[in-house]
Protein backbone atom coordinates (compact mmCIF):
# COMPACT_ATOMS: atom_id res chain seq x y z
CA UNK A 1 0.00 0.00 0.00
CA UNK A 2 2.86 2.41 1.17
CA UNK A 3 4.99 3.83 -1.54
CA UNK A 4 8.74 4.51 -1.24
CA UNK A 5 9.34 6.62 1.90
CA UNK A 6 5.88 6.68 2.87
CA UNK A 7 6.75 4.96 5.50
CA UNK A 8 7.68 5.41 9.82
CA UNK A 9 10.47 3.41 12.14
CA UNK A 10 9.60 3.83 15.62
CA UNK A 11 11.94 2.10 18.33
CA UNK A 12 9.69 1.36 21.68
CA UNK A 13 12.68 1.56 24.49
CA UNK A 14 10.76 2.64 27.59
CA UNK A 15 7.99 -0.19 29.16
CA UNK A 16 6.06 2.54 31.30
CA UNK A 17 2.42 2.75 30.32
CA UNK A 18 2.89 6.77 29.36
CA UNK A 19 5.47 6.21 26.89
CA UNK A 20 4.26 3.18 25.41
CA UNK A 21 0.90 5.37 25.16
CA UNK A 22 2.81 8.26 23.11
CA UNK A 23 4.31 5.41 21.06
CA UNK A 24 0.65 3.54 20.15
CA UNK A 25 -0.99 6.74 19.38
CA UNK A 26 1.91 8.17 16.61
CA UNK A 27 2.09 4.59 15.48
CA UNK A 28 -1.75 4.33 14.54
CA UNK A 29 -1.25 8.19 13.23
CA UNK A 30 0.92 7.37 11.14
CA UNK A 31 -0.45 3.86 9.73
CA UNK A 32 -3.91 5.56 9.68
CA UNK A 33 -2.05 8.37 6.65
CA UNK A 34 -1.26 5.26 4.86
CA UNK A 35 2.64 4.90 6.01
CA UNK A 36 4.16 1.42 6.39
CA UNK A 37 4.82 1.82 10.04
CA UNK A 38 6.67 -0.49 12.29
CA UNK A 39 6.92 -0.24 16.00
CA UNK A 40 10.47 -1.99 17.76
CA UNK A 41 10.15 -3.34 21.00
CA UNK A 42 13.49 -3.47 22.84
CA UNK A 43 14.37 -3.86 26.14
CA UNK A 44 11.90 -2.39 28.79
CA UNK A 45 9.33 -1.61 25.81
CA UNK A 46 9.55 -5.45 25.38
CA UNK A 47 6.68 -5.21 27.91
CA UNK A 48 4.15 -3.89 26.11
CA UNK A 49 4.24 -7.16 23.32
CA UNK A 50 4.72 -9.98 26.54
CA UNK A 51 1.64 -12.12 27.18
CA UNK A 52 1.90 -11.21 30.32
CA UNK A 53 2.56 -14.64 32.07
CA UNK A 54 5.36 -15.96 34.29
CA UNK A 55 8.70 -15.77 31.48
CA UNK A 56 9.98 -19.52 31.12
CA UNK A 57 13.43 -17.90 32.03
CA UNK A 58 16.26 -20.55 32.84
CA UNK A 59 18.89 -18.88 35.10
CA UNK A 60 18.38 -17.63 38.75
CA UNK A 61 18.52 -13.58 37.61
CA UNK A 62 16.25 -14.59 34.86
CA UNK A 63 13.73 -15.69 36.72
CA UNK A 64 14.15 -13.17 39.32
CA UNK A 65 13.96 -10.56 36.11
CA UNK A 66 10.86 -12.13 35.31
CA UNK A 67 9.26 -11.90 38.43
CA UNK A 68 9.89 -8.23 38.99
CA UNK A 69 9.74 -7.03 35.54
CA UNK A 70 6.43 -9.42 34.55
CA UNK A 71 4.94 -7.15 32.05
CA UNK A 72 1.93 -7.08 29.25
CA UNK A 73 0.10 -4.05 28.32
CA UNK A 74 -2.24 -4.10 31.34
CA UNK A 75 0.54 -4.22 33.82
CA UNK A 76 2.92 -1.43 32.76
CA UNK A 77 3.30 1.26 35.35
CA UNK A 78 3.35 4.90 34.85
CA UNK A 79 6.77 6.79 34.66
CA UNK A 80 6.05 9.54 36.82
CA UNK A 81 3.48 9.37 40.07
CA UNK A 82 3.80 5.40 39.96
CA UNK A 83 3.31 4.82 43.78
CA UNK A 84 4.03 1.09 43.12
CA UNK A 85 1.80 0.48 40.73
CA UNK A 86 -1.61 2.99 41.97
CA UNK A 87 -0.25 5.88 39.28
CA UNK A 88 -1.40 3.04 36.94
CA UNK A 89 -4.41 2.45 38.10
CA UNK A 90 -4.95 6.36 39.08
CA UNK A 91 -4.60 6.85 35.21
CA UNK A 92 -6.45 4.51 33.83
CA UNK A 93 -9.09 5.64 35.51
CA UNK A 94 -8.62 9.56 34.16
CA UNK A 95 -8.43 8.09 30.94
CA UNK A 96 -11.50 6.19 31.43
CA UNK A 97 -13.64 9.03 32.36
CA UNK A 98 -11.95 11.14 29.42
CA UNK A 99 -13.12 8.19 27.33
CA UNK A 100 -9.74 8.24 26.38
CA UNK A 101 -8.93 4.80 24.50
CA UNK A 102 -6.95 1.79 26.67
CA UNK A 103 -3.37 0.66 25.71
CA UNK A 104 -4.90 -2.60 24.79
CA UNK A 105 -7.43 -0.65 22.65
CA UNK A 106 -4.61 1.18 20.98
CA UNK A 107 -2.71 -1.97 20.33
CA UNK A 108 -5.20 -3.35 19.11
CA UNK A 109 -6.29 -0.90 16.30
CA UNK A 110 -2.36 -0.32 15.72
CA UNK A 111 -2.42 -4.30 14.93
CA UNK A 112 -5.50 -3.61 13.13
CA UNK A 113 -4.23 -0.59 10.77
CA UNK A 114 -1.40 -3.57 10.13
CA UNK A 115 1.48 -1.70 12.04
CA UNK A 116 3.91 -4.04 12.51
CA UNK A 117 5.29 -5.15 15.14
CA UNK A 118 8.97 -6.65 15.71
CA UNK A 119 10.88 -7.63 19.18
CA UNK A 120 14.43 -7.24 19.54
CA UNK A 121 16.47 -10.64 19.53
CA UNK A 122 19.47 -9.20 21.87
CA UNK A 123 17.15 -7.75 24.51
CA UNK A 124 14.75 -11.32 24.80
CA UNK A 125 17.96 -12.96 24.98
CA UNK A 126 19.38 -10.83 27.90
CA UNK A 127 16.43 -10.99 29.77
CA UNK A 128 15.84 -14.73 28.93
CA UNK A 129 12.14 -13.72 27.15
CA UNK A 130 10.86 -16.64 24.44
CA UNK A 131 8.96 -16.26 21.32
CA UNK A 132 6.21 -17.72 23.32
CA UNK A 133 6.39 -15.20 25.73
CA UNK A 134 5.04 -12.49 23.36
CA UNK A 135 1.39 -11.72 21.78
CA UNK A 136 1.27 -14.01 18.56
CA UNK A 137 0.73 -10.82 16.63
CA UNK A 138 4.32 -10.19 16.96
CA UNK A 139 5.70 -10.74 13.47
CA UNK A 140 9.20 -10.95 13.76
CA UNK A 141 12.16 -10.62 16.28
CA UNK A 142 14.93 -9.24 14.74
CA UNK A 143 18.42 -7.39 15.59
CA UNK A 144 19.68 -3.68 14.66
CA UNK A 145 20.03 -4.50 10.79
CA UNK A 146 16.39 -4.73 10.51
CA UNK A 147 16.05 -1.17 12.42
CA UNK A 148 18.59 0.56 10.40
CA UNK A 149 17.17 -0.57 7.32
CA UNK A 150 13.69 0.14 7.90
CA UNK A 151 14.80 3.78 9.52
CA UNK A 152 16.53 4.56 6.05
CA UNK A 153 13.96 4.12 4.39
CA UNK A 154 11.04 6.25 6.70
CA UNK A 155 10.30 9.48 6.40
CA UNK A 156 9.39 9.43 10.62
CA UNK A 157 11.99 7.96 12.89
CA UNK A 158 11.78 7.84 16.54
CA UNK A 159 13.18 6.61 19.77
CA UNK A 160 10.88 6.53 22.48
CA UNK B 1 -24.46 21.46 2.37
CA UNK B 2 -25.96 19.14 -0.23
CA UNK B 3 -23.45 16.18 -0.16
CA UNK B 4 -24.57 12.80 -1.38
CA UNK B 5 -22.94 10.68 1.57
CA UNK B 6 -22.22 7.01 1.17
CA UNK B 7 -20.88 6.31 4.46
CA UNK B 8 -21.61 7.67 8.35
CA UNK B 9 -19.34 7.21 10.80
CA UNK B 10 -19.97 8.20 14.20
CA UNK B 11 -17.14 9.52 16.42
CA UNK B 12 -18.73 11.45 19.07
CA UNK B 13 -17.08 11.04 22.09
CA UNK B 14 -14.12 9.54 20.97
CA UNK B 15 -10.84 10.66 21.84
CA UNK B 16 -7.25 11.22 19.36
CA UNK B 17 -6.45 8.97 17.98
CA UNK B 18 -9.87 7.06 17.48
CA UNK B 19 -11.48 9.06 15.05
CA UNK B 20 -8.68 9.56 12.85
CA UNK B 21 -7.76 5.62 12.78
CA UNK B 22 -11.80 4.58 12.62
CA UNK B 23 -11.64 7.18 9.67
CA UNK B 24 -8.99 5.59 8.05
CA UNK B 25 -10.12 2.17 8.14
CA UNK B 26 -13.47 3.32 6.63
CA UNK B 27 -11.69 5.37 3.72
CA UNK B 28 -10.48 2.31 2.97
CA UNK B 29 -13.54 0.34 2.29
CA UNK B 30 -14.99 2.56 0.03
CA UNK B 31 -14.73 3.28 -3.52
CA UNK B 32 -12.76 5.79 -5.28
CA UNK B 33 -14.82 9.24 -5.13
CA UNK B 34 -17.36 7.89 -2.31
CA UNK B 35 -17.97 10.08 0.77
CA UNK B 36 -17.84 9.36 4.15
CA UNK B 37 -19.70 11.65 6.66
CA UNK B 38 -17.72 11.49 10.08
CA UNK B 39 -19.72 13.33 13.54
CA UNK B 40 -17.18 14.11 16.02
CA UNK B 41 -17.09 16.07 18.76
CA UNK B 42 -13.33 15.58 19.68
CA UNK B 43 -11.81 19.56 19.26
CA UNK B 44 -8.54 17.71 17.94
CA UNK B 45 -10.34 15.76 15.35
CA UNK B 46 -11.52 19.40 14.37
CA UNK B 47 -7.64 19.93 13.12
CA UNK B 48 -6.76 16.62 12.47
CA UNK B 49 -9.42 15.24 9.85
CA UNK B 50 -8.77 18.34 7.29
CA UNK B 51 -4.52 17.23 8.32
CA UNK B 52 -5.21 13.85 7.83
CA UNK B 53 -6.94 14.33 4.29
CA UNK B 54 -4.12 16.70 3.64
CA UNK B 55 -1.41 14.31 4.43
CA UNK B 56 -3.48 11.20 2.72
CA UNK B 57 -4.48 13.20 -0.25
CA UNK B 58 -7.93 12.60 0.06
CA UNK B 59 -10.90 15.31 -0.39
CA UNK B 60 -12.05 17.42 2.51
CA UNK B 61 -15.00 18.08 1.47
CA UNK B 62 -15.91 20.52 4.69
CA UNK B 63 -17.74 20.71 7.80
CA UNK B 64 -20.69 21.82 9.14
CA UNK B 65 -22.03 22.11 12.77
CA UNK B 66 -24.63 20.17 14.75
CA UNK B 67 -25.84 20.22 17.95
CA UNK B 68 -22.72 19.62 19.87
CA UNK B 69 -20.64 18.02 17.45
CA UNK B 70 -19.38 18.43 14.06
CA UNK B 71 -20.62 16.81 10.63
CA UNK B 72 -17.09 16.58 8.72
CA UNK B 73 -17.10 15.05 5.06
CA UNK B 74 -14.38 13.35 3.34
CA UNK B 75 -14.06 12.35 0.04
CA UNK B 76 -12.07 9.42 -1.10
CA UNK B 77 -9.30 10.02 -3.86
CA UNK B 78 -9.00 8.69 -7.33
CA UNK B 79 -5.47 6.61 -7.03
Amino acid sequence: MAEDNNRAAIVVFSGEMDKVFAALIIATGCAAAGMDTVLFFTFWGLNAIKKGTPIKAQSFLGKMMGIMNRGGINRLNTSRFSFGGIGRVLFSKMMRDKKVASLEELLQMAIDLDVHLLACKMSMDVLEISRDDLIPEVEGVVGVASFVKEAANSKIQLFI
Amino acid sequence: MEIQVDMVQDSIGQMCPMPIAFMAKNVKKLEAGQVLEIRADDEGAHADIPAWCEQTGNGFLGEEPAEGYFRYYVRKKVE
